[in-house]
């Protein structure tokens, strides 16, 4: 429903911590109209230039609150709201190198009325300076 | 000219999704924006635009009150969900079904709403076990009746036997007037041919549905003219929408307290492309339809890939037709 604004434009950029490029982080919302509670969000998939980053190496913060994906699932308490912006955060040693990158991000959710999983995709050219 | 009537305009605020989502307006700015319209009857979605549902504050409370009488409008509605996969390996109990509908009949009467919209998937039997809840809230349940669900449905007439059988009067019906697409809309298929479809296999569709050709023949169809992914999903809007003629309200007028005035594509004119309301509006009059017909805008996530969505535009005319066909001027 709002899978073009899923990824934040102009968000993309690397990570450093103690000294290193420890990852990159993006701004990310959700494609739903609605907001959600973590538990029903199964997925939060980035790809960087056609690779699929491992789903370990992703973590979600939310006011303050990271969390990895595992953990979503069992959050019944915080909710990702409707167009929050959160930081997903990929753990990779280097980042991303200088220069264009495509970004695939694809959100899977469990949503009650739906036989079926909601999933959201969306695909933006970045540039990381 | 109009017969006098007592049918109110609202707005849901579900209008105004693409705005809220994108933060160009705040939900104070959707109720003043409705207010601005003179639609001053409120549906408001929690879980779209409180942030912290269901844990709201007193002061969120106070707020609402606050701009209820600022912009001189009224609380109507309250659209509730119920997260049944809540668990990943389980469904909710019958028992957590019904607290969690419990925590929204007391939302909607903090807010001051006398309707919860009920999701159409909520089963009847689950429903009747609420009753003795929404008496105590004093919230009528209403069950959305949504495309491709209709009002002579198998589902609906177990909620209408349900609601005969009992005698409450605190479960009825919220139409969505989806349920009168006349033709398919034309949002649908521009979007569909963006993303790859074959026009002459869209118009076919397009007119096979005015035809009212059974949605199973037209699919067929399509798949024996080499139709593409994006032709099939198309041809499955058939079946998604439906039509009947909307006298077919009357019969259900006891039972309606609340009405969704779903809209995809509201011209320049001041009418909407698929759904007829010149020909609703009459037989709400003429059933004697005592409640609001609440602003549902669904057309942004059909044109928002190619165009710039103004929800406030699309809100503003559809308005300016019920004024018309109400005889407000």
């Amino acid at each position: 429903m709002f899978d073009k604004y899923m990824i934040c434009e102009d968000t993309v950029r690397n990570v450093v911590k103690d000294g290193r490029v420890a990852g990159f982080e993006l701004g990310a919302r959700l494609p739903y109209y609605r907001g959600l509670g973590l538990s029903m969000v199964e997925d939060v998939a980035v790809s960087v230039d056609g690779e699929k980053i491992q789903r370990e190496s992703v973590r979600v913060t939310l006011r303050g609150r990271t969390y990895t994906l595992d953990e979503m699932e069992t959050e019944y308490e915080d909710r990702w709201e409707m167009g929050e912006v959160a930081t997903v955060t990929v753990l990779k040693p280097g980042g991303l190198n200088a220069g264009p990158h495509t970004i695939e991000l694809v959100e899977r959710l469990r949503v009650a009325y739906l036989p079926f999983p909601l999933i959201g995709r969306d695909l933006k050219q970045v540039t990381v300076g | 000219m109009n017969a006098p009537h007592t049918v109110k305009r609202g707005v849901s605020l579900y209008s105004f999704q693409e705005e809220y989502f994108l933060r160009t307006m705040t939900l104070e700015q959707c109720i003043a924006q409705a207010a601005k319209l003179g639609a001053f009857g409120i549906e408001s979605l929690a879980e779209q635009m409180m942030p912290g549902f269901p844990n709201l504050s007193d002061d969120f409370y106070a707020k609402w009150y606050e701009w209820m009488q600022r912009y001189r409008t009224t609380p109507v509605c309250h659209d509730m969900f119920l997260d049944t996969k809540k668990y990943k390996d389980r469904l909710l109990t019958q028992e957590e079904c019904i607290q969690s509908i419990e925590r929204d009949l007391k939302h909607a009467a903090r807010l001051g709403c006398k309707v919860m919209r009920v999701l159409v998937f909520v089963a009847p039997k689950l429903l009747e076990k609420c009753i003795p809840l929404a008496e105590k809230y004093d919230v009528k349940m209403g069950l959305e009746v949504h495309a491709p669900w209709h009002l002579d449905h198998g589902w609906i007439m177990g909620f209408m036997e349900m609601i005969e059988r009992t005698g409450t009067r605190h479960v009825g019906l919220i139409p969505d007037m989806g349920i009168f697409t006349k033709r398919l809309p034309r949002v649908m298929r521009d979007r569909a041919q963006r993303s790859g479809a074959t026009p002459a296999i869209l118009d076919y569709v397009c007119a096979e549905y005015e035809n009212r050709t059974l949605a199973d023949y037209v699919i067929f169809e399509v798949r024996r003219m080499g139709g593409n992914a994006v032709d099939m999903a198309f041809a499955e809007q058939c079946r998604h929408n439906v039509w009947s003629n909307p006298k077919r309200l009357l019969e259900f007028m006891p039972y309606i307290f609340h009405i969704h005035a779903k809209f995809y594509e509201m011209l320049p004119d001041c009418t909407e492309y698929s759904i007829p309301y010149e020909d609703i509006v009459p037989v709400l009059i003429q059933g004697g339809y005592d409640g609001y017909l609440s602003s549902e805008y669904e057309g942004n996530r059909h044109i928002q890939d190619a165009f710039a969505v103004d929800s406030v535009e699309q809100v503003r005319r559809q308005h300016e037709m019920f004024k018309r066909l109400l005889g407000e001027r």
